[in-house]
């Protein structure tokens, strides 16, 4: 193992440039490591965002030699090349500074996507009973556990060329909600998920579902989307 | 039908004319390998084709969902990698389905008429 890391980090916003520091080698380091290295004892001013660095808040994802991934939980092994990264901000999203960006659309398109649940039952009715091997719950935990990275916006190419496109994170989160049946807006949602903004803009290319690092399927989930939107747009129903 | 009915029911069509497509490529290739394979001529070609009303209707259905599929494929990537986006490019992409189906039935009477 080289003692140094040669670590090429993005400076500025959009117009910027990568800056080199050399970062000394630890067992086990990762990337979040090598950033907060560089913060801590080489550049005080640079940015970057973080919280838990354990892989529960979904935070401090950033481009890692071209790929997006929580820093936290990789490993500068696993993708060091020769002796060098490069790190760079979350692709599709404007830079605040450096490796910061601003999530705000990412996070608007969930909104877009009636990705909040609408029940009808209030805390003095009974609880709903869900049997958890039914097909509808099965298909919910399939893609419950999302938490919210931004790592599929940044890996997908249709995000790129629609800006406009909901994109997997929003797209998974709707049909998480198309499949509990205690939820009561599901004609508004397919509504807000169908069509050229939404699962129909979906190539089926995958690079969510590669590069999730909880190994969700946003792929399966908008084809699922897909599915039913089409069988309601054929019963004229959108 | 609201906006993103049309867009979906869009998507739809494409797949479908996609499947028809499908089996229709594989005859069309293996009507081709025959043709060439046999040496037959343009005139023996002809005489086969002409006053044939189950080649008029296969390549008639061939011809049709090429202007179906076609014009939904090239408006999304006209869209995705041109950013041409509205009415305009919906109006080419009607435009460009005419053609090809003017152009493919005309083709097709000229062989079987």
């Amino acid at each position: 193992m080289d003692e140094t890391l040669h670590a090429r980090i993005w400076r500025g916003q959009a117009q910027g440039s990568f800056k080199a520091y050399r970062v000394p080698r630890r067992q086990n380091q990762t990337i979040l490591d090598v950033v907060t290295y560089v913060q801590r004892h080489l550049d005080p001013s640079l940015a970057y965002r973080f919280a838990c660095r354990v892989g529960m808040c979904g935070s401090c994802a950033m481009t890692v030699n071209g790929v997006p991934r929580w820093t936290c939980r990789t490993r500068v092994a696993e993708v060091v090349d020769g002796s060098g990264v490069e790190i760079a901000p979350l692709a599709h999203l404007p830079v605040v500074r450096d490796l910061v960006t601003d999530m705000r659309g990412f996070f608007d398109k969930w909104s877009r996507a009636k990705g909040r649940f609408v029940g009808e039952r209030t805390r003095r009715d009974e609880f709903a009973v869900v049997k958890p091997d039914s097909a509808a719950r099965v298909a919910v935990d399939a893609g419950i556990e999302c938490i919210g990275c931004g790592v599929c916006y940044a890996a997908c190419d249709v995000v790129g060329w629609r800006p406009d496109f909901l994109g997997p994170a929003a797209l998974n989160r709707a049909w998480t909600l198309v499949n509990d049946r205690r939820d009561t807006a599901g004609r508004d949602r397919m509504r807000a998920v169908a069509g050229d903004a939404g699962c129909h803009a979906c190539h089926t290319q995958g690079s969510c579902t590669t590069w999730c690092p909880k190994h969700l399927a946003p792929t399966a989930a908008i084809a699922g989307l897909k599915r039913v939107t089409a069988k309601a747009a054929m019963r004229g129903e959108l | 039908m609201s906006n993103v009915g049309v867009q979906v029911r869009g998507w739809y069509w494409q797949r479908v004319s996609a499947m028809v497509l499908a089996v229709c490529v594989v005859i069309h290739l293996a009507i081709i390998i025959y043709a060439s394979r046999r040496g037959l001529t343009a005139a023996q070609i002809l005489g086969r084709t002409r006053g044939s009303v189950p080649l008029a209707a296969f390549y008639a259905l061939f011809v049709a969902a090429c202007a179906v599929h076609v014009p939904i494929g090239l408006k999304s990537i006209a869209e995705e990698w041109l950013s041409w986006r509205g009415r305009s490019v919906s109006i080419a992409a009607v435009f460009v389905a005419v053609a090809i189906l003017a152009m493919g039935l005309r083709a097709v009477w000229a062989v079987v008429a």
